[in-house]
């Protein structure tokens, strides 16, 4: 009996990690996003994975910051990274998109966000690394709040709107730069 | 109809609560929960311009009907990545 619940909780650790799309308190691992890239697809055919870790900063605005702390509609913010990995591959059709974001309280140096891009050519995985991290800026529905010396304050960035084509084109120019 | 408001970041501190639970007319829009909500927290009238909205899950419209047991989210700036 503990033998099989085991099993299952392995299973559903292996899944979670091993998934493209991902939010949620766990430290992120950058291999587990490359994997989960490399598998969905046939063995031996990209060229290329990019990569992208975002850091939580020490300074931000002219302040010393402490630590951050992240917030999200996890269930909307899930849809949005699946919406993300659509647009890129209507893109770049042949690259595939791992990306997951954490939340809760981060310390200095800890990685708040994770892409990886697969693509059988550099130039496609690169630019959709890139499109895929001005995405979340401009579209998930997560905030970060962020304690500097002196105080706190919660960062609000984009209107988030998914329907928005001028953020889109935006993301998509800048990606391609 | 009895609908659930979600709040995030700076919105659920003005107003307290994560979670609120409201009744409202058959046939108000999501826009009109916001004004309501709004009068209750003054400090949230500004965000009328900069916030997004969600029921059940799904980026809405502030012109989208909602119906008995929505959950309706709003949303200020997004600040991810």
């Amino acid at each position: 009996m503990s033998g099989f619940s085991r099993t299952d909780r392995d299973l559903v650790y292996w899944e979670r990690m091993t998934s493209l799309l991902a939010i949620g308190p766990d430290p992120l691992d950058l291999d587990r996003l490359v994997t989960a890239v490399g598998a969905s697809a046939p063995a031996g055919a990209d060229g290329a994975v990019v990569t992208f870790l975002g850091l939580v900063r020490n300074h931000n605005l002219g302040r010393i910051v402490r630590h951050l702390e992240y917030e999200a509609y996890e269930p909307l913010a899930l849809k949005v990274f699946e919406r993300i990995a659509g647009e890129t591959r209507d893109r770049w059709p042949g690259v595939r998109l791992a990306l997951h974001h954490r939340v809760g309280r981060m310390e200095i140096g800890e990685a708040s966000v994770a892409i990886a891009a697969a693509s059988p050519h550099r130039a496609d995985a690169f630019a959709a690394c890139r499109y895929a991290i001005e995405r979340v800026k401009q579209i998930a529905p997560i905030w970060k709040r962020e304690f500097f010396e002196g105080g706190d304050v919660w960062i609000e960035g984009a209107t988030a709107n998914p329907d928005d084509t001028g953020a889109r084109s935006e993301a998509e120019r800048v990606a391609c730069a | 109809m009895r609908v659930t408001v979600r709040l995030f970041a700076r919105l659920r501190d003005i107003a307290g609560a994560a979670e609120l639970a409201r009744d409202v007319a058959p046939g108000a829009t999501i826009g009109a929960v916001w004004r309501e909500l709004a009068g209750e927290f003054p400090e949230l009238v500004p965000y009328e311009r900069s916030i997004s909205s969600a029921v059940n899950a799904d980026y809405a419209r502030m012109d989208d009907v909602v119906r008995d047991g929505d959950e309706i989210a709003f949303l200020p700036p997004v600040s991810g990545g």
